[in-house]
C-alpha cells in the first residue's frame, strides 16, 4: 500500500500500516520526553484545525502535535464563524484551501463529512471525529495505550461498555483493534447498541463482556439519550451498566481501564476508579499527542516524498 | 401545420404495431399509413410511442424557483419524452386554492414543453387538519389531491379526504411513511446504517403506513359506496417489497388502489451510501437489493402500475451539504426513460410495451385521464426514441436547474429524440435530422 492520502477511517487498512504508524508514535513520544519538545520534521507545512463541532481536548492535542513538529497551525471553529453567517460547509473548506494549507483536521457533527471534505480538498484530511461514524486517532491512541500494558493485542479481549450505538470511538476501535488481533466485545443496554458493529461482538450482558477481559473501555453517556427515548432513566443505566470496582473484578487482574473523555464520574464509571491504579485516562491523553504527531508526519512527509 | 413522420416502428402500451408513417394534422393523429403533409420527418426506423405521463413531479413553483421553475421543468420533461406531467403542491405557498391552479395552468400554456397538470393539497397548508375545497379545485383543473412531502398522520382526516375527493371525482395521493418510525432517518435502516453511523428510516415505516392507509381506503370505500362514489388511493414511491405486496393483496381484493414505482427505487440500492454522497439522499430512502428485485417484479406484474419520477430538484449547493442537513430528493425527468429502458428492458428483458404502459396508461388511469394510444384520432402527444445509440448521463447538459444526478456517468440507451405535444414539437435532439 502506498503513502497515506487521508485518515478518514480504517477501511482498507492493513496490520503493517497500523504497526508502522504506532512505531512512529513511539519515536514521537520520545520527543515529548525531552526538555526541548520540538523537532523540525514538519517545518514549512501548514495545518488547519477545522472544527464544525465544539471540542477542546482533541483540538488542543492536534495543535500541539503539529507545533511540536514545527508546523504552522491555524484554527477554525464553527461558532462565530462564516458558517454562522450562512456560508456552506463546502465554501468554508474551499476558502481555507485557497490559503495554501497542507492538511486539514476536521471534526464534524455528521457521519461522512470528512469523506465529503476529502473529495473537495487537495490537501490531506484527518478525520477528528465525524458524527457517530469514526474517530480514528482516538482508536490509534487507545491501541497505543493498550499495547503499553499488554505488549500485544493478539488474542486479547477488549470490552467496550456504554452508548455504543452513538459512539464513533466504539466504531473506530471495533475497526482497528481486530486488525491487531484483538477480540472486541461491545456491551450496553438494548437501546444503545447498534444493529451491527463490524469487528465486535454485541451483548446486553455486561458481565459476559467483562469476564476475563484484558482491557475495558468505558464510553461517555450523554443525557440527550433519555430525551430521545433510547434509555428510560439514568438510574436504570447506572444499575445495569455503570462500570464499578465490583464489576471490574470480573476482568483479568490489572486490566487497564480506558475512557475517551470527557468523563461523567459516577454515571458510566464509578468515580473512584477514574483515579485508581487501573485508570489510563491521563496516559491516553499523552498517547494522543504522540499518535497525532505520527499521523501528521505520515500524511505530510509521506505525501511530499 | 401538418407533419408526416415516416419510417417509424410503432409501439404503445398495448404492444408493437409494426412499421408506420404517422400523419399529424391539427394536433391529432390523422393516419398511421402516411399521407400528404407540409413537413416530413424521417424517423429512420426508430421507435415512435405515445409521449409519457409523469404523475409525480416537483416543479417548485411558486416559491422555490431557484430549484426549478415552470419553464425549466416543462422543458426538462419534454426532453425526457414526457408529454404530460403533474406538479406537486408542496410549494411556497402551498397550492390549495382554485385560483392558484388556474394561474399555474395559464402560465404553463404559454411555455414550450410538456403539458402541465396540477395537483392540489388535500389539506390546508398540507398540515393534515382541514380539507381543501375538492370540488372547486377540480373545477379549476386540479387532477389530484395530495399532501405529498408531508405524511398524513391523522387517519380520520385522510378517510374524510378520500370520501370528499371521491365525490369530486379526484384521486388522493399519499406519501406513506409512519412519521414516528421514520424518525430522523436519512437512509434505509438496517445493518448498513448502523455501520455508517447514520440514522435509519426502516422499511417497516412504509409498510406500516401502507397497511393503515389500505384500511382507511376500505372504510372510505364503504362510506362512498352508499353515495355511488368510489374513492381512489394512489400510493406514491413504493420503495419496499413489503409495501408492494400489501398493495398487490389489496388490489386482488378489489380495493381501488394504485402503487407507484420510481426510477431511483427501481435502479439504486442503499449501498450507494458507502460513498457518503447526499445526491443519493431521498425519501423514502434507497433500500436493499432484495427490495429492488421485488419492485421490478411488481412493476412487471402490474401490482405497481405506474412509474412516477418524483423528480425532486434542489440546488447543487443544497445537495453538497452534510448528509443530515442536505434535503431529500433526486431529479430524474431527463433520464427516467432511458434509465428504465436500459436497466429494465435492455438488461432484464422487461417487455417494452410493459414499460410504456407503466409510463403512460398506468398513471393516466390512476389520474382518471384518457389512455394514451397510437390510433387515428388520438392527440398527437408522441415521442421518438433510439434504442441503438448509447450516451453517457451528463448532468451539466440538463435543462432542469438541478444539474447533478446519481446516475451521472452511466451509459444509457433509449434517449428520447423528439417529443410532440398536440402535434407541436417541444423537444428535438440534433441527432434527429
Amino acid at each position: 500500500m502506498g503513502a497515506l492520502a487521508h485518515l478518514l477511517d480504517f477501511a482498507g487498512w492493513e496490520r503493517a500500516q497500523v504497526e508502522s504508524l504506532l512505531e512512529t508514535a513511539r519515536m514521537m513520544e520520545e520527543v515529548l520526553e525531552r526538555p526541548m519538545k520540538k523537532v523540525p520534521a514538519l517545518k514549512g507545512f501548514t495545518l488547519a484545525t477545522v472544527f464544525f463541532e465544539p471540542s477542546t481536548r482533541t483540538k488542543i492535542s492536534f495543535e500541539l502535535a503539529a507545533r511540536r513538529m514545527s508546523a504552522d497551525v491555524v484554527g477554525f471553529s464553527a461558532a462565530g464563524s462564516s458558517l454562522a453567517k450562512g456560508e456552506s460547509f463546502k465554501d468554508t473548506l474551499l476558502t481555507l484551501q485557497a490559503m495554501a494549507l497542507d492538511a486539514y483536521v476536521i471534526r464534524s457533527p455528521v457521519a461522512g463529512m470528512a469523506h465529503q471534505a476529502a473529495r473537495w480538498l487537495k490537501g490531506a484530511v484527518v478525520n477528528a471525529g465525524d458524527g457517530r461514524r469514526a474517530h480514528p486517532t482516538q482508536a490509534l491512541l487507545d491501541a497505543y495505550t493498550l499495547l503499553d500494558d499488554l505488549k500485544t493485542l493478539e488474542g486479547k479481549k477488549v470490552a467496550i461498555v456504554g452508548d455504543v450505538a452513538n459512539s464513533r470511538v466504539a466504531r473506530s476501535n471495533a475497526e482497528l483493534l481486530p486488525l491487531l488481533g484483538a477480540e472486541v466485545w461491545a456491551a450496553g443496554p438494548a437501546g444503545l447498541l447498534p444493529e451491527r458493529l463490524p469487528g465486535a461482538r454485541l451483548t446486553t450482558d455486561l458481565d459476559e463482556a467483562l469476564a476475563d477481559a484484558d482491557a475495558v473501555m468505558v464510553l461517555r453517556l450523554q443525557r440527550e439519550r433519555m430525551d430521545e427515548g433510547a434509555l428510560p432513566s439514568l438510574r436504570e443505566y447506572v444499575a445495569g451498566y455503570q462500570v464499578t470496582a465490583a464489576r471490574l473484578a470480573r476482568a483479568r487482574p490489572g486490566a487497564p481501564l480506558l475512557h475517551p473523555g470527557p468523563m461523567n464520574r459516577d454515571v458510566e464509571l464509578e468515580g473512584v476508579l477514574a483515579d485508581g491504579p487501573a485508570s489510563r485516562v491521563e496516559r491516553q491523553v499523552r498517547a494522543g499527542e504522540a499518535v497525532r504527531m505520527a499521523v501528521l508526519y505520515h500524511l505530510l512527509v509521506g505525501r511530499a516524498a | 401545420m401538418s407533419l408526416l413522420i415516416k419510417n417509424a416502428r410503432l409501439v404503445d402500451g398495448s404492444g408493437e404495431l409494426g412499421r408506420g408513417d404517422v400523419l399529424v394534422e391539427e394536433g391529432r393523429i390523422a393516419s398511421l399509413e402516411g399521407g400528404d403533409a407540409e413537413r416530413v420527418l424521417d424517423a429512420g426506423g426508430r421507435w415512435l410511442a405515445p409521449a409519457l405521463t409523469d404523475p409525480h413531479v416537483h416543479l417548485r413553483t411558486p416559491g422555490q424557483e431557484v430549484k426549478e421553475d415552470l419553464a425549466s421543468g416543462l422543458a426538462a420533461a419534454a426532453r425526457g419524452g414526457y408529454g404530460t406531467i403533474v406538479a406537486m403542491p408542496n410549494t411556497e405557498p402551498v397550492i390549495e386554492e382554485p385560483e392558484q391552479v388556474r394561474a399555474l395552468r395559464e402560465e404553463a400554456a404559454g411555455l414550450a414543453g410538456a403539458r402541465l397538470l396540477v395537483a392540489a393539497a388535500l389539506t390546508r397548508g398540507q398540515e393534515g387538519r382541514r380539507l381543501t375545497a375538492a370540488a372547486l379545485l377540480r373545477r379549476a383543473g386540479a387532477v389530484l389531491l395530495t399532501d405529498d412531502g408531508r405524511t398524513n398522520e391523522d387517519a380520520g382526516v385522510l378517510a374524510r379526504g378520500l370520501v370528499y375527493a371521491a365525490a369530486a371525482g379526484l384521486a388522493v395521493a399519499v406519501h406513506a411513511e409512519d412519521a414516528g418510525l421514520r424518525g430522523s432517518g436519512v437512509m434505509n435502516d438496517g445493518p448498513l446504517a448502523a455501520e455508517l453511523g447514520l440514522a435509519g428510516n426502516p422499511p417497516e415505516a412504509e409498510a406500516a403506513r401502507i397497511a393503515r392507509d389500505l384500511e382507511v381506503l376500505r372504510y372510505a370505500a364503504r362510506k362512498s359506496a352508499a353515495l355511488g362514489h368510489s374513492p381512489r388511493l394512489y400510493v406514491q414511491h413504493v420503495s419496499t417489497a413489503r409495501g408492494a405486496r400489501l398493495i398487490a393483496a389489496a388490489r386482488a381484493e378489489g380495493l381501488p388502489v394504485t402503487g407507484e414505482a420510481t426510477p431511483h427505487h427501481l435502479t439504486l440500492t442503499e449501498e450507494a451510501w458507502r460513498g457518503f454522497d447526499p445526491r443519493f439522499k431521498v425519501a423514502p430512502p434507497l433500500r436493499s437489493a432484495g427490495d429492488v428485485e421485488a419492485l421490478i417484479g411488481s412493476l412487471e406484474r402490474g401490482d405497481l402500475s405506474a412509474v412516477g419520477s418524483d423528480h425532486a430538484p434542489h440546488t447543487a449547493a443544497e445537495k453538497e451539504r452534510d448528509l443530515e442537513s442536505a434535503p431529500f430528493g433526486i431529479p430524474s425527468l431527463e433520464v427516467a426513460f432511458p434509465l428504465l429502458y436500459t436497466e429494465l428492458v435492455e438488461k432484464r428483458g422487461l417487455p417494452l410495451r410493459v414499460l410504456l404502459e407503466r409510463m403512460t396508461g398506468g398513471p393516466r388511469a390512476a389520474l382518471g385521464l384518457e389512455p394514451a394510444r397510437l390510433a387515428v384520432g388520438e392527440p398527437a402527444d408522441l415521442m421518438i426514441f433510439d434504442p441503438g445509440e448509447r450516451r453517457t448521463v451528463d448532468p451539466a447538459r440538463f435543462v432542469s436547474k438541478a444539474r447533478y444526478s446519481p446516475w451521472a456517468g452511466r451509459e444509457l440507451a433509449g434517449w428520447p429524440l423528439l417529443t410532440l405535444v398536440g402535434g407541436r414539437e417541444v423537444w428535438r435532439d440534433p441527432a434527429l435530422a
